[in-house]
């Protein structure tokens, strides 16, 4: 890659910081040189986003239809999997998995609730709703 | 304090790191000498390990390689230091920040508020340096961005507690012992040969093997869906590949630009033209990366066999590569 040739693109996914990018100067030297992205970047990084929110809202659909609990909600949006929940907090994925039933999750003592709300992040009280 | 400390951008964040620390301790090393000499390039393909239910393709040796591989060489005196409780791994990087020190520290990026949106993945082996402390701010050097950066002292204890695969445990590392000046020919033939053993290593999965165990994977990725399996699947190829602090084309300018400054440095001038060539393998990847992407964008229809194809045109291009590297790093050795 040639040094003019490097992409100068202004991705989205770069909110206006730039990447430093190897590339070949007139004198045949590699000079890092900083880049405001790539399209190729912006499309798969958006993609890997854009699944993570769809899932985030698919749960938020069916917390607000009764079919999930908003923990579920909160563990997409905070752009986790059930795998990465379990890690953070301790508890099993099968747990964690019963915690998305509405019923189950509405009778949660507080220790857990605190749990969860620590590991993604978020005050304790909005683990409760979703909006 | 160390007042004389110099931020400097990189490409990637644990060989910025140490190009940073090093210089900052009496050595200018630079990212790319810092990346070659540790022998951190490579490629793996591993999919017993999932990430949001994709395999692992990393284009360089696992995190950790560069630090604990330049510590050996140059027989620097590092010190790595872990915490059980987050309140004693802050007030231990204060203290260490008091006595001056240059601090590393390994964080997650998720929790980073200075980073991009979009980039804040849980991704938990990132690098970056502390060099002071204002009020409850942090001023970091955080290597992939252009300018150094503040953070709040409850954000970076969060990031450096992350939990999950590679979790930190709020690892800190500095230096006690500067490096001596290093014998750069035997030190950059050992590291050519390293990289070599790595690439060119009769085990599945790693290296060109592993490139080629990937095109087939690629060529029978399912398309009953629609293609949206295999669309994801491409596309976390990609991302490893351009998106994650790899300086372009999977490293591979990266370890070019270190063929160039070794040749410079040590006057075998044979490394030049290799990295010439490895610039233009460089370029193919990138062209890899942009049919994956229009594909992905449906601009151009979906064909895995022909994202397979390119990929064991570039491991037979990588092993031609590597085999005269190895020629020429024996060569050197006389």
């Amino acid at each position: 890659m040639l040094e003019r040739d490097v992409p100068q693109e202004g991705n989205s996914t770069l909110a206006g910081h730039r990447k430093a990018v190897y590339a070949l100067a007139e004198d045949g030297k590699l000079r890092r040189v900083p880049s405001r992205g790539w399209e190729v970047e912006e499309i798969v990084t958006r993609q890997a986003v854009e699944d993570l929110e769809q899932r985030a809202e698919s749960a938020l659909a069916r917390a607000r239809a009764g079919e999930t609990s908003p923990l579920e909600y909160h563990m997409y949006r905070a752009r986790m999997d059930v795998e990465l929940l379990s890690q953070t907090t301790g508890l099993w994925r099968w747990r964690i998995r019963r915690h998305f039933n509405p019923a189950v999750f509405a009778r949660l003592p507080l220790a857990l609730r605190r749990r969860y709300a620590a590991a993604l992040g978020i005050p304790v009280e909005a683990l409760d709703t979703v909006d | 304090m160390p007042t004389t400390f110099a931020h400097a951008h990189a490409s990637h964040c644990e060989s910025g790191v140490m190009s940073s620390l090093l210089t900052h301790h009496g050595l200018p090393l630079s990212e790319a000498m810092a990346f070659g000499l540790a022998s951190a390039l490579s490629f793996a393909y591993l999919p017993f390990v999932r990430i949001n239910g994709l395999p692992l393709v990393s284009y360089r040796m696992p995190p950790r390689a560069v630090i604990r591989g330049l510590e050996r060489i140059l027989s620097l005196g590092m010190r790595f230091e872990t915490f059980g409780s987050p309140e004693r791994g802050m007030a231990r990087l204060d203290e260490l920040l008091d006595s001056g020190k240059l601090v590393g520290l390994q964080t997650s990026v998720f929790w980073l508020p200075y980073f991009p949106p979009d980039l804040r993945f849980h991704f938990n082996a990132h690098n970056l340096l502390v060099y002071g402390k204002e009020q409850e701010e942090y001023l970091i050097s955080d290597p992939v961005a252009e300018t150094a950066v503040r953070c709040a002292s409850a954000d970076l204890q969060r990031a450096r507690f992350a939990k999950g695969a590679l979790a930190p445990k709020g690892l800190l590392y500095y230096v006690t012992r500067p490096p001596a000046l290093p014998d750069w020919p035997q030190l950059g033939r050992r590291a050519l040969a390293r990289t070599v053993r790595v690439m060119l290593a009769p085990i599945p999965l790693v290296g060109v093997r592993g490139m080629r165990i990937l095109a087939g994977r690629v060529a029978r990725l399912p398309l009953e869906d629609g293609g949206t399996r295999a669309r994801m699947y491409i596309g976390n190829i990609v991302r490893m590949q351009e998106e994650i602090g790899t300086g372009g084309g999977g490293f591979r300018f990266l370890y070019a630009s270190f063929l160039q400054e070794l040749a410079g440095t040590t006057g075998y001038a044979a490394l030049d033209a290799l990295a010439a060539r490895l610039v233009e393998i460089g370029d193919r990847w990138r062209e890899f990366a942009l049919a994956a992407a229009r594909m992905i964008r449906a601009r151009e229809a979906l064909a895995p066999s022909a994202l397979a194809e390119r990929l064991r045109a570039l491991a037979g291009d990588e092993e031609r590569f590597f085999r005269d590297l190895d020629r020429a790093q024996r060569a050197w050795a006389r």
